[in-house]
């Protein structure tokens, strides 16, 4: 009666997946974006030992203050995070003079006006536009997205299976490795292809085939002092990496604590182990 | 099997206590001389990982308060700050966001081992009903929960199910309208969300006083699903049962910390890295992924029945997907409670995990996609379709017409044929 039964079910199973198939309409599938899934990149600070390249972060921020801070807030990094442990190692004097370059607007004093000073260290970097609606009507309504947290707000999904690999493999480099393919993917559309108007084709992008943002690097457009090569890949490498460090400024603290954690409670694991068989040595179970 | 007290106390403070407050009875009836039976398996260590959890998330919470503000102008910057300025943030931040993504993993272990070994028939109904419960408490605290740190997610989320709301006819308006504090999540919403968020978990710890309380009176199921007669079927729980415990639980704080230190945001959505905008709607919703079998019994009502239009129907297939649970006891039939002496359960029950596993992909796509060759929802409606049908049709009939292997006549018994090969 048993064998019966299953076999009828399985009939059943059978018949129910070909019907399924059957009514499924081969449909148009709808165009997926980006066009192109980010290539992966080497960063210094994948992986369980990862750690953030000190140089790559200062050029990282030479880029992202020559170019992008041109258009780009970013609003939640202060000048004295320059100087924070598992940062870019400014000096704290060195972010001092920085700092004081840009102005900000202070008050009220005792007379009850505004006045400008010159930004401490304890001031957030300046935004270049006074407020959204001034961003929009300077880049063609488009909004330049804050940068603070960019490398943690864009992942290119990897679907099924990928994302079960991803897990245990450690991937957490889909920001970077998306912002480096952005930065560096502009190209000209393909004949059969038109933008709309006052945007640039990108088969990186991740919300459609185009942007408003105007390709932001090419090579030797940032000198750098320690003779990296001045390339576009490689200035979208350094600032992507600058911009993962302002996302998560805490990342060399989080897996150095990490390792020590997890070798602990391996070996912790490891004792009670053995106190377990102990203890249930003589009773079977 | 709660049986009689064998604590005597020992010193003079002990018995002065004893002749007024008899707690250290309580707790040495509970956690040391409680007879447990010798044959449980690791996943009867879920348990203890849950308490554990829920201690977790209690403090790790009670510290992110101290720096939280609710406020909708300024929720995801505080977060923010904590993640960068406030000593070690970023650490009990990450414990917190992530112990809600274990404590699901957890539970879910824990009622699917229930569900195999028959946990949930008598006597442990009330049991297993109080399970459901802190289940269902669990589920409002972590979508609350994610809905403070105020980014688009949290946001867009909070739009969408309190709307789920709304299909109630007649009542379903002002409900909802009461839920969000107006006519739009704004921070109205977010104030009083935080408030049950924190709320919440000790009404969980509550349930879960009354759920052990429960167990201690009725004994622990085992892997054989038959009652311990005898003393020879236990042991003592400590250090028997406390041994074993401590030993998963540290193996899952392993687990876990894997995720914390170096897959922080794996479990989570990119999409919350960006601050809340009313005026512009994520390309594609999708909750949290505990929650995604449960999403793809909603969407997978895209049809009329009658007087109730689809998404009514979404909401009364998505709710009753877990109210069905607690009537579990009395829809299988079954007298034999563990799986491993039911041969044509043990394959409906293992479809059932597979078909969860699936609803939950199915959750997480859109509904348009092709999956195999056919629409997503078109797959959401035949896994729909099984989850019930295991529940409703597949339980209350395999009772009457299965016939179990032979059940061993006791504990001990079966450990010793076993040992003896």
């Amino acid at each position: 009666m048993t064998a019966k039964m299953i076999r009828w079910a399985a009939a059943a199973l059978a018949a129910g997946i070909a019907l399924t198939a059957s009514i499924a309409v081969a449909q148009e599938e709808a165009v997926e974006y980006p066009l192109l899934k980010p290539a992966r990149h080497e960063w210094s600070f994948a992986g369980i030992f990862g750690r953030y390249d000190q140089a790559q972060l200062q050029r990282g921020y030479q880029v992202y203050k020559d170019v992008c801070s041109s258009c780009h807030a970013m609003k939640l990094v202060n000048f004295r995070n320059l100087a924070d442990e598992g940062g870019p190692g400014f000096s704290e004097d060195a972010v001092k003079v920085l700092a004081a370059t840009y102005a900000i607007e202070d008050g009220p004093n005792d007379a009850g006006e505004m006045f400008e000073r010159p930004r401490l260290p304890s001031d957030p970097f300046p935004s270049p536009f006074p407020n959204d609606n001034a961003a929009r009507a300077a880049n063609g309504g488009a909004l330049p997205p804050d940068l603070s947290l960019i490398a943690k707000a864009r992942a290119v999904h990897r679907g099924f299976p990928w994302f079960i690999f991803d897990a245990f493999w450690p991937y957490q480099e889909q920001g970077p490795d998306y912002i480096t393919s952005l930065l560096a993917g502009y190209q000209d559309p393909p004949e059969d292809v038109t933008v709309p108007e006052g945007t640039y084709y990108n088969p990186h992008f991740i919300n459609g085939i185009s942007l408003r943002m105007p390709p932001p690097i090419d090579d030797d457009v940032v000198e750098y002092a320690d003779g990296t090569p001045q390339t576009k890949q490689q200035y979208a490498e350094d600032v992507s990496a600058f911009l993962m460090w302002a996302a998560e400024p805490h990342l060399d603290a989080r897996k150095e604590l990490g390792f020590k954690v997890m070798l602990y409670l391996i070996v912790f694991a490891g004792i009670l182990y053995f106190v377990k068989r102990q203890v249930w040595r003589d009773i079977a179970h | 099997m709660s049986g009689h007290s064998t604590y005597v106390p020992k010193t003079a403070i002990g018995k002065w206590f004893e002749a007024r407050l008899p707690v250290v009875r309580l707790l040495h009836d509970t956690a040391v001389s409680y007879p447990t039976p010798r044959n449980l398996n690791a996943l009867w260590t879920f348990g203890g990982i849950l308490a554990m959890m829920l201690v977790v998330q209690i403090v790790t919470g009670v510290v992110l308060a101290m720096h939280y503000a609710a406020d909708s102008r300024v929720a995801f910057h505080s977060v923010e700050s904590i993640m960068r300025d406030v000593n070690w943030g970023w650490l009990i931040r990450y414990l917190h966001a992530n112990g809600a993504s274990m404590f699901f993993i957890a539970v879910y272990v824990h009622i699917f081992r229930g569900l195999y070994y028959g946990s949930y028939k008598p006597p442990r109904e009330i049991l297993w009903i109080l399970g459901v419960i802190i289940y269902l408490l669990m589920m409002a605290a972590a979508f609350m929960g994610y809905v403070l740190p105020w980014g688009q997610m949290s946001f867009w989320g909070a739009t969408v199910i309190t709307n789920f709301f709304t299909a109630l006819p007649f009542v379903g308006q002002p409900i909802q309208t009461l839920l969000i504090g107006g006519f739009s999540v704004d921070n109205a919403t977010l104030n009083r969300f935080f408030s049950l968020h924190y709320l919440l978990p000790f009404l969980i710890a509550g349930v879960v006083v009354l759920h052990v309380w429960a167990l201690h009176v009725v004994g622990q199921n085992n892997p054989l699903g038959i009652e311990a007669k005898s003393d020879k079927d236990t042991v003592p729980f400590t250090p028997y049962a406390t041994s074993k415990d401590v030993l998963w639980i540290v193996l899952f704080m392993i687990f876990y910390g894997w995720f914390v230190f170096y897959q922080p945001n794996f479990l989570g959505h990119p999409d919350n890295y960006i601050e809340a905008n009313p005026l512009s709607t994520p390309a594609h919703i999708v909750p949290e992924w505990y929650f995604l079998p449960f999403y793809a019994i909603l969407r997978a009502i895209d049809f009329n029945i009658g007087p109730i239009d689809s998404k009514l129907g979404g909401v009364l297939a998505m709710f009753g997907a877990i109210a069905v649970l607690a009537f579990l006891p009395w829809l299988d039939t079954s007298k034999v409670r563990s799986g491993r002496f039911r041969p044509i359960f043990k394959v409906a029950f293992w479809l059932f995990g597979l078909n969860a596993l699936f609803l939950g992909f199915l959750g997480s796509v859109k509904t348009d996609d092709i999956i195999l060759g056919a629409q997503a929802v078109v797959w959401a409606k035949l896994s729909t379709f099984y989850y019930f049908a295991y529940f409703l049709v597949i339980l209350p009939v395999l009772g009457y017409i299965e016939k179990p292997k032979p059940l061993p006549i006791s504990i001990n018994d079966a450990i010793l044929a076993k040992s003896a090969h």
